[in-house]
């Protein structure tokens, strides 16, 4: 097991700060106190049990539940009490752990209303369809296609995103994050239900991503790819930060063997692998 | 969709069609005139049920959210168009100077009643808009009193025609040797506005603003996450779909002459939804199909229902109008039986995306 990243290094400069996050449902709490940072051009793992707060987290970041406490600065700017679609137009995109996608559209326009927030056209654009609408159009068009084609789901651009089989639905799903040209790619379990190959060739996805300079945040349980792709991992337990550091740092830390196997038990993640 | 004007691949063929429906559609009132004027006013009437229908597809077809208080924002044209035009106030401002006051009033509706709602979805979404056709309706049969506005039940009679110059709607003209009855001219000017509406819906659906709209439709969280102002975007759905309901409304007045809160009760807002429902939710063809169907089959049963039964057993039986809603309320649950996707369920959507497909 190789760690790739910290061979070239990370540019520096954090790119999300998160302070103190805490989130309470009712009696349980599902975030308290999580604090990390997130550098510029890493791939950031996220892991931990299940129900350990990872999506929460997610859902935190993104807007979509506001936090109970604590603060996340992204590229120098606050982001709380934004709202979904203004943390997306802010730079931030994700996925999600159950695929949603834009099931009865095409997989080309599942990709090309991730461009909607990186354009303009307005309703009386639509109707009149002058030449700066058509000219924005054919770029929305070129440009989906083209993230297509670097997910490797071109072939199937015609087809309803909800036919598409259960690894295209996961590439799609990151293309149509793609297109809303994001500075962080948040994702929640891209790896889930997929076979070895496929979990191959979205390790090499991933890298690709990397390498072309967007920065990933990656939730995921399938701990060869974590422990290949990520550049630093964060440990989630019932809400807390229990660890963070290398993926070799990480494995080895009692705390999170604890965590994942319930008592003293040596981890042996290649093994586990 | 697309293919339909793709003149690339077969242009002899598309423009002789289009010019054969051309001509049908041109000569069709004169057809419909020699049978009885009634019929060339139960098309302009279907016609003007095409507009609600396309324009309720907007908000339910696309955006997704379901409205039973369409009618209300027709109501809103009308009764704009009857005040502004009627010996009611003695205002008589030409038609079109009232039809965008008109549409733009009604947008305006659209937007008080898209704002409170925007949280909701589906049946709750349905009964608050239903309340609101309901008050709409029952405010303009009261607000007779304490100053009286719209007349209240007995509604706004003489209500002016359509006239550009000299030309009046009410009026027969000859010319060319053929006589231009009213009906027949708002069959023109219907025809016309119809083909604008058929137009921008198009072109709304395969536009940035009719993407985010399926959005909505499909996952409102995941348009969020997309960066779509759902807000904003739902507003937007339902200021357009009233401000088409407005229009239809305006036209509406103008041609019956008179009109009374009657006209705008919950079952038509229920057939216009069902317009929409039975051609196909969200295809703009299935629509004005399923408008045209619901618009005629009733007239159809008028004139034949009574015909049938003195044939068969020497005298009627069962009234008209009640056999009819029955054989209709019966032809719509055969169709959601077998059908329920819509007579022209919206297709996959191909794009040929020229581009693309070269380099794949």
């Amino acid at each position: 097991m190789t760690s790739p990243a910290t061979s070239s290094g990370p540019p520096a400069g954090a790119l999300l700060v998160a302070r103190g996050i805490a989130k309470r449902f009712g009696g349980v709490q599902a975030l308290s106190d999580v604090s990390f940072e997130i550098r510029n051009g890493e791939i950031y793992g996220l892991i931990g049990p299940n129900g350990a707060g990872k999506t929460t987290l997610f859902n935190v970041l993104t807007g979509i539940y506001q936090p109970d406490g604590g603060t996340f600065t992204f590229a120098g700017h606050p982001l709380s009490g934004l709202k979904p679609n203004e943390v997306a137009r802010r730079g931030i995109a994700r996925t999600f752990q159950n695929i949603r996608l834009f099931g009865n559209l095409s997989a080309l326009e599942n990709v090309m209303i991730g461009r909607h927030v990186r354009t303009r056209a307005g309703v009386f654009g639509a109707m009149l369809r002058d030449a700066r609408t058509r000219h924005e159009e054919a770029a929305i068009e070129k440009r989906a296609f083209e993230l297509l084609e670097y997910v490797g789901v071109a072939r199937r651009a015609n087809d309803l995103a909800r036919h598409l089989p259960y690894g295209d639905q996961r590439r799609l799903e990151i293309a149509r994050a793609l297109a809303t040209d994001p500075k962080l790619l948040a994702l929640d379990e891209p790896a889930a239900g997929m076979n070895a190959t496929e979990t191959a060739s979205l390790r090499a996805l991933l890298e690709g991503i990397r390498r072309d300079g967007t920065t990933i945040l990656l939730i995921e349980h399938d701990m060869k790819l974590v422990m290949a792709v990520c550049d630093r991992v964060l440990v989630l337990d019932y809400g807390k930060k229990i660890a963070e550091g290398t993926a070799a740092e990480v494995q080895k830390d009692p705390q999170v063997v604890a965590a994942y196997l319930g008592g003293d038990v040596a981890l042996n993640l290649k093994g586990a692998a | 969709m697309k293919a339909l004007f793709d003149t690339s691949k077969n242009p002899a063929l598309v423009w002789a069609g289009v010019a054969v429906v051309g001509v049908a559609l041109i000569a069709l009132p004169f057809a419909l005139a020699s049978v009885g004027t009634a019929w060339v006013r139960i098309t302009n009437l279907a016609i003007l049920f095409v507009f609600l229908a396309l324009g309720l597809n907007i908000v339910v077809g696309f955006a997704g959210l379901l409205d039973l208080g369409y009618i209300a924002f027709y109501a809103v044209g009308a009764y704009v168009y009857a005040l502004l035009a009627s010996p009611h106030f003695d205002i008589h401002l030409p038609f079109w100077v009232i039809l965008p006051i008109g549409a733009a009033l009604a947008c305006l509706f659209g937007v008080l009643l898209g704002a409170p709602t925007l949280k909701l979805r589906g049946d709750y979404l349905a009964i608050v808009t239903l309340g609101f056709g309901e008050i709409i309706r029952i405010f303009l049969n009261n607000l007779s009193q304490p100053i009286n506005i719209t007349n209240g039940p007995q509604g706004v009679t003489l209500i002016d025609p359509f006239r550009i110059g000299g030309l009046s709607f009410r009026n027969t003209d000859t010319f060319l040797g053929l006589s231009f009855s009213g009906p027949i001219k708002y069959y023109y000017f219907l025809l016309a506005v119809l083909l604008a509406v058929i137009v921008i819906n198009i072109r709304l659906q395969d536009s940035r603003i009719g993407r985010a709209w399926e959005a909505i439709r499909e996952d409102e969280i995941a348009a969020r996450a997309m960066g779509i102002n759902t807000r904003n975007m739902k507003l937007l759905a339902f200021a357009m779909g009233a401000s088409f309901g407005g229009i239809a409304g305006g036209i509406f007045s103008a041609m019956q002459g008179f009109i009374s809160p009657e006209s705008f009760i919950l079952l038509e807002s229920i057939m216009v939804l069902a317009m929409v429902v039975l051609g196909g939710m969200g295809n703009i063809w299935g629509v004005i199909v399923g408008a045209l169907l619901l618009s005629f089959a009733p007239e159809i049963l008028r004139y034949t229902v009574e015909p049938v039964q003195k044939a068969l057993f020497g005298r009627t039986l069962i009234e008209p109008e009640v056999i009819r809603m029955l054989l209709f309320g019966f032809a719509l649950v055969l169709m959601m039986l077998f059908r329920p996707a819509g007579l022209l369920p919206s297709a996959t959507r191909k794009r040929e995306l020229e581009g693309g497909r070269r380099e794949s």
